[in-house]
């Protein structure tokens, strides 16, 4: 290959937005099923949404939310060639990640505990709305969940890459895009959250 | 792919630069026309496993009752038939072979705007295609479904549905990869003067079926990826006992798998355009129409797919809304039909082999589509859906479609890759006999169909037996011209003749440069546009 090198910015920024859009239509499927399935259970998505916590999707609310504003902070002070603030930051942003999953762990563990899952025998009693609602919001809150992880990856894996230098107050759309990425786990959770635990309490 | 084939002598362009050795050079190479041939290599061998099934599935039905196989084994027989021609052949054929061959060049850039990422696609489709194969020889055996996968079946067969949903799943997202890729490739990587109306309208259509694929592909991805967690974890949310409902799959699977057949044509559509232009010596008639109508057929393909669904007990109401959309669909691409006859009137019409596949690809293509009316008519469709009929119908649009449009571009564009000429009397008379073979199978296909023949089954009454030997024996003459094509090109490819840098008379970017193109396509400077890509007088051809 010849050293023909060729940087372009708003190309690269261009090419990771359409990768969101690919995202959004992703969680797209589950949030048609479950507005379809609301609409045909709503008695039984009330009194099953009644039973998840708010303290923990609450909770995780906030972590997310802090957790980009630390994201977008860094690349600010990157650009500003704070390069330790920076690489602090996206730490945080990390160890937020960890704290979302461990407050999921509790939070799945609970439901466990109560026999909810599916193949469970308390889950062949419920009413046939409720299982279609646990079992969406397991499969939405999980696949998110697995966002989540992947995000913070692909964060650790910039980190990486500012230590190296490879990425630097002077070539940062790496770390831009990485940003943008976990701000559509932060997004799509915006949507979940509500959806889960507010409307139908 | 043997380098050694092609002499020094005759500039052996990007062939002669490898970045590694041997095959290393191919698979870790990021230049777009050794990915593409990567693609094109890749895709033919998984077509030519998809005709032998056919052709197995043809021997089956020469006679009523068990011929050559079980019911089970049928099954397995069509359904990989389905999943192979629709994942690895249809849907990646032209786009990601000729697409990553003809696109950059064609609008001026030395590469697509993400190689890294191009090269990875590829590797996920090689992922998803083994993941495919394998699906054949673990777990419960190959699975049994049709490539629709409709669930309560899928979720209940025993058979490996699992590992092949995952296999879509891992396709899908290369094809998703792709897509994004040229997006940004056309929007950013243009060379100086090629402006919005001066891309050839094969990379305008590839251009709206990239859209297509970031858009619609997510979807079948969660959809496969529920029907791997229903099999899996026994989340139910298709499974009526568990309140779910399985309509709702066939909505999901069809919001991206109608848009798809999209995908699989407008490239074809593309291929098609240019090369008329080119054999008529004449501007492509209504080239904003033509751009236009591609996007509309786009942005309306993603409104209609209910109509797969008219018999599945959805409202009459919604009958008659997608029944409505379905028609409108069929205007850009008359619009498209209606152009392309324009453009070869009064043209000096060169009767070469690639133009001898995209005249086949207009009348078939047109044929199949009229008979799509009959099926997007709700009245007619319930009586012919799940019939030959509709087997008919899609063979003629996919492959009468897009496999002439294949076999077109290849014709058109290898030569220009391979720096070589293949024996064109020899195409010719492979092209005679392809046609035959293929109206002799899908017209007695849809004769049969009419008649009441269902589809999916491995025996039928003995009232149709003349039709179906009688599509036996074109399946046969099909095969033979298929075999005498291959031979005659893949032939051509290592020991023909050199060609010049412009065999054709093409006016757009990639018949100014070197036959093979050297690695980054363009010497030092980037080209400067001075004229559209049909202007064959400014281009000193005319």
């Amino acid at each position: 290959m010849s050293g023909h090198v060729h940087k372009d910015y708003i190309g690269a920024k261009f090419g990771m937005w359409l990768f969101l859009f690919t995202e959004v239509l992703l969680f797209g499927g589950l949030f048609i099923l479950y507005a379809v399935y609301l609409a045909r259970y709503p008695q039984e998505f009330i009194s099953a949404g009644g039973e998840l916590d708010v303290r923990f999707g609450g909770g995780n609310t906030l972590v997310l939310l802090t957790s980009s504003l630390f994201v977008a902070i860094s690349i600010t002070a990157l650009r500003r060639e704070k390069v330790r603030l920076a690489m602090g930051l996206l730490g945080a942003t990390i160890g937020c990640a960890a704290l979302f999953m461990i407050n999921k762990y509790f939070e799945w563990t609970a439901k466990f505990s109560h026999g909810i899952y599916p193949g469970s025998e308390h889950f062949a009693a419920m009413k046939p709305g409720e299982v279609v609602f646990f079992n969406i919001y397991y499969l939405t809150t999980g696949l998110h969940g697995i966002h989540v992880v992947i995000g913070a990856i692909i964060l650790a894996w910039t980190m990486c890459l500012i230590r190296s230098g490879r990425v630097n107050a002077k070539d940062w759309v790496i770390l831009e895009n990485a940003g943008l990425y976990w701000h559509l786990v932060d997004l799509i959770w915006i949507f979940i959250f509500p959806l889960y635990y507010l409307v139908l309490h | 792919m043997s380098e050694a084939s092609i002499p020094a002598s005759a500039g052996r362009g990007f062939f002669g630069e490898a970045p590694y050795r041997g095959i290393f050079g191919w698979i870790f190479s990021t230049d777009h026309k050794r990915i593409g041939l990567l693609y094109f290599w890749s895709i033919v061998t998984f077509f030519i496993v998809g005709v032998a099934l056919g052709v197995l599935i043809r021997l089956e039905l020469f006679a009523p009752g068990e011929t050559i196989m079980g019911a089970q084994t049928y099954n397995a027989v069509f359904t990989l038939h389905g999943v192979i021609m629709i994942f690895l052949f249809i849907i990646p054929g032209i786009p990601a072979a000729f697409g990553n061959l003809i696109m950059p060049i064609q609008i001026g850039a030395r590469d697509v705007a993400f190689p890294k990422l191009n090269l990875f696609s590829w590797w996920l489709y090689m992922t998803g295609a083994c993941m495919a194969l394998l699906s054949l020889f673990t777990g419960g055996g190959p699975p049994d479904t049709g490539w629709t996968f409709y669930v309560p079946f899928s979720a209940q067969t025993s058979t490996n549905v699992s590992l092949a949903a995952l296999a879509v799943f891992v396709l899908g997202f290369s094809s998703i990869l792709t897509g994004l890729n040229f997006v940004t490739t056309i929007h950013r990587l243009r060379t100086d003067g090629m402006t919005w109306t001066r891309i050839p309208l094969f990379t305008w259509t590839l251009y709206a079926t990239a859209w297509i694929q970031i858009l619609a592909t997510p979807v079948i991805g969660i959809t496969v990826a529920l029907l791997f967690a229903e099999r899996v974890l026994g989340t139910g949310l298709f499974d009526p006992t568990q309140g779910g409902d399985p309509i709702m799959f066939q909505h999901l699977f069809w919001i991206y798998s109608h848009p798809a057949v999209y995908i699989m044509v407008l490239p074809g559509m593309g291929v098609v355009s240019d090369i008329v232009a080119v054999f008529a010596r004449k501007p492509a008639f209504g080239y904003k129409a033509m751009v236009v109508s591609s996007l509309a057929i786009a942005f309306a393909g993603s409104l209609v797919w209910a109509h797969h669904m008219y018999t599945s007990g959805i409202s009459d109401l919604a009958v008659m809304v997608f029944s409505f959309l379905t028609f409108i669909v069929a205007i850009p691409s008359a619009i498209k039909v209606f152009n392309w006859l324009a453009t070869l009137y009064q043209g000096s019409i060169l009767l070469d082999p690639p133009l001898l596949f995209a005249l086949s690809f207009i009348l078939l293509f047109t044929i199949g589509g009229l008979s799509g009316l009959v099926l997007g008519s709700a009245a007619t469709d319930v009586h012919v859906h799940d019939t030959y009929f509709v087997v008919g119908h899609f063979h003629f649009v996919m492959f009468g479609g897009t496999g002439m449009a294949f076999f077109a571009a290849m014709h058109y564009w290898l030569p220009k890759i391979y720096g070589r000429m293949y024996d064109k009397t020899v195409a010719t008379v492979s092209w005679v006999i392809i046609f035959v073979g293929f109206c002799i199978l899908y017209i007695a296909m849809k004769v049969v169909g009419i008649q009441g023949m269902p589809r999916r089954y491995y025996d039928y009454i003995p009232e149709f037996t003349g039709l179906n030997q009688l599509a036996t024996f074109g399946s046969w003459i099909l095969t033979l011209g298929l075999i005498l094509m291959f031979v005659n090109i893949f032939r051509g490819l290592f020991y023909g003749e050199p060609v010049g840098n412009n065999p054709w008379g093409g006016a757009s970017l990639e018949w100014q440069i070197p036959s093979p193109p050297p690695t980054e396509n363009f010497g030092d400077e980037d080209p400067v546009v001075t004229h559209g890509p049909y202007d064959f007088k400014k281009a000193g051809i005319l």
